[in-house]
C-alpha cells in the first residue's frame, strides 16, 4: 500500500514532483504576500506614531485607518 | 452600486476575511489531495500519471478565470474611472501568474511519462506560454509606472491585448492539430471523464480557488495600506 502510494508503479517521481511544485508555489507566493503586508503595516504604524495629536485624532476619525490599527495579526 | 466597493467600506471585511478563508482552505485542499493522491483510480491508459490533472487542470482553470476577470475590471474600471477595480485586479493577478506558471511546469512534467518530453512547441502549450509572458507585462508595468492615469492606461491595454489569447488557448485543441489532448470536461455536452475522477477535480479546484481568494485578499489589503501611507504623508 506505502510503496503503491509512493512508486505508483514508476510515475510517482513525476506525480511527486508535480505535486510538490505547486505546494512550494502557493507557500513562496503566501510569504511574500505577507511580509509585503507585514512591511506596510509596520510602515502605517511608525508613520501613524509620528503624527501630533490633532494629526492623529483627525486621521484616527477614517475609519479605515482605525481597522488598520486595530487588526494588527490578521493572519 | 459601485458606492459599494469603495475600500473604506469594504475593508473591515476584507481584513478580517483572510483567516476564515485559510482554514476553510486547507480544509479542502487536505481533502483533495488525500482523494487526488490516495482514494481516485489509476488511468487505464496512463496509469498512476493521471494524478498530476489533478494540479494541472485547477491551475490552467483558474490562470484563464483570473486573467478573464481582470481585463473585465480593468475595462470597466477605465471606462466608469472606478480606481478600485484596478486595484482588485492588481490584487488578483499574481495569483493568476503564479496558476500559470504552475499549469506550464506541472504540464512539462506530465509530458514527459505521456508524450515522453517535457517540452513541445504546440498550439496549446505556447498560447499558455504567451499568457504568461501578459501576465509578466501586466505585473511589470505597474512596477515601473508610477504616474496613476498612465499605469491604468498601460494595464487595460496589456489586458485588452492579451485577452485574445484567452478563446485561442481553450479551442487550440480543436483548431490545430496538438499533442495536447482535448478537453475532458464540457459544460453542455457529455465529459469524456470517468464519475470518479470528477470529484477530487473539482475539490482540487475549490481549493485553488480558495487559495486565490486569500492570497488576492492580503495583497489588496496590503494595497490599502500602501495608499493610506501616502495619505499619512500628506496629513
Amino acid at each position: 500500500m506505502i510503496n503503491e502510494t509512493f512508486l505508483m508503479n514508476g510515475y510517482g517521481l513525476y506525480v511527486w514532483s508535480a505535486f510538490v511544485f505547486t505546494l512550494l508555489s502557493f507557500l513562496s507566493l503566501y510569504i511574500v504576500i505577507k511580509v509585503q503586508y507585514i512591511k506596510e503595516k509596520n510602515k502605517f504604524i511608525a508613520k501613524f506614531g509620528n503624527l501630533n495629536s490633532e494629526r492623529a485624532t483627525f486621521a484616527k476619525s477614517q475609519r479605515i485607518n482605525r481597522e488598520i490599527l486595530s487588526n494588527t495579526t490578521i493572519i | 452600486m459601485f458606492k459599494h466597493f469603495e475600500p473604506n467600506k469594504i475593508f473591515a471585511i476584507t481584513s478580517k476575511a483572510p483567516k476564515y478563508v485559510l482554514v476553510l482552505f486547507i480544509i479542502i485542499l487536505t481533502i483533495g489531495l488525500t482523494e487526488a493522491l490516495i482514494l481516485s483510480p489509476e488511468d487505464y491508459k496512463q496509469s498512476h500519471s493521471v494524478r498530476i490533472m489533478y494540479v494541472h487542470v485547477p491551475a490552467a482553470w483558474i490562470s484563464l478565470g483570473i486573467f478573464s476577470v481582470i481585463t473585465i475590471l480593468s475595462t470597466i474600471g477605465y471606462i466608469f474611472k472606478i480606481r478600485n477595480f484596478f486595484l482588485i485586479s492588481k490584487s488578483l493577478a499574481p495569483s493568476g501568474f503564479v496558476f500559470n506558471v504552475i499549469a506550464l511546469v506541472t504540464g512539462s512534467i506530465w509530458g514527459k511519462p505521456t508524450w515522453g518530453t517535457w517540452w513541445a512547441w504546440d498550439a496549446r502549450i505556447t498560447s499558455m506560454l504567451i499568457l504568461a509572458l501578459f501576465y509578466i507585462m501586466y505585473l511589470v508595468a505597474w512596477r515601473i509606472y508610477q504616474n496613476n492615469d498612465k499605469v491604468f492606461k498601460i494595464t487595460s491595454i496589456i489586458l485588452i491585448l492579451g485577452v485574445v489569447n484567452v478563446p485561442i488557448i481553450k479551442y487550440s485543441v480543436d483548431w490545430w492539430n496538438t499533442l495536447h489532448q482535448p478537453a475532458s470536461i464540457n459544460i453542455l455536452s457529455k465529459s469524456s471523464i470517468h464519475i470518479s475522477m470528477i470529484f477530487p477535480l473539482l475539490t482540487m479546484t475549490a481549493a485553488f480557488a480558495l487559495f486565490s481568494i486569500l492570497i488576492f485578499l492580503m495583497k489588496y489589503n496590503t494595497e490599502l495600506i500602501k495608499i493610506k501611507n501616502k495619505g499619512l504623508d500628506r496629513l
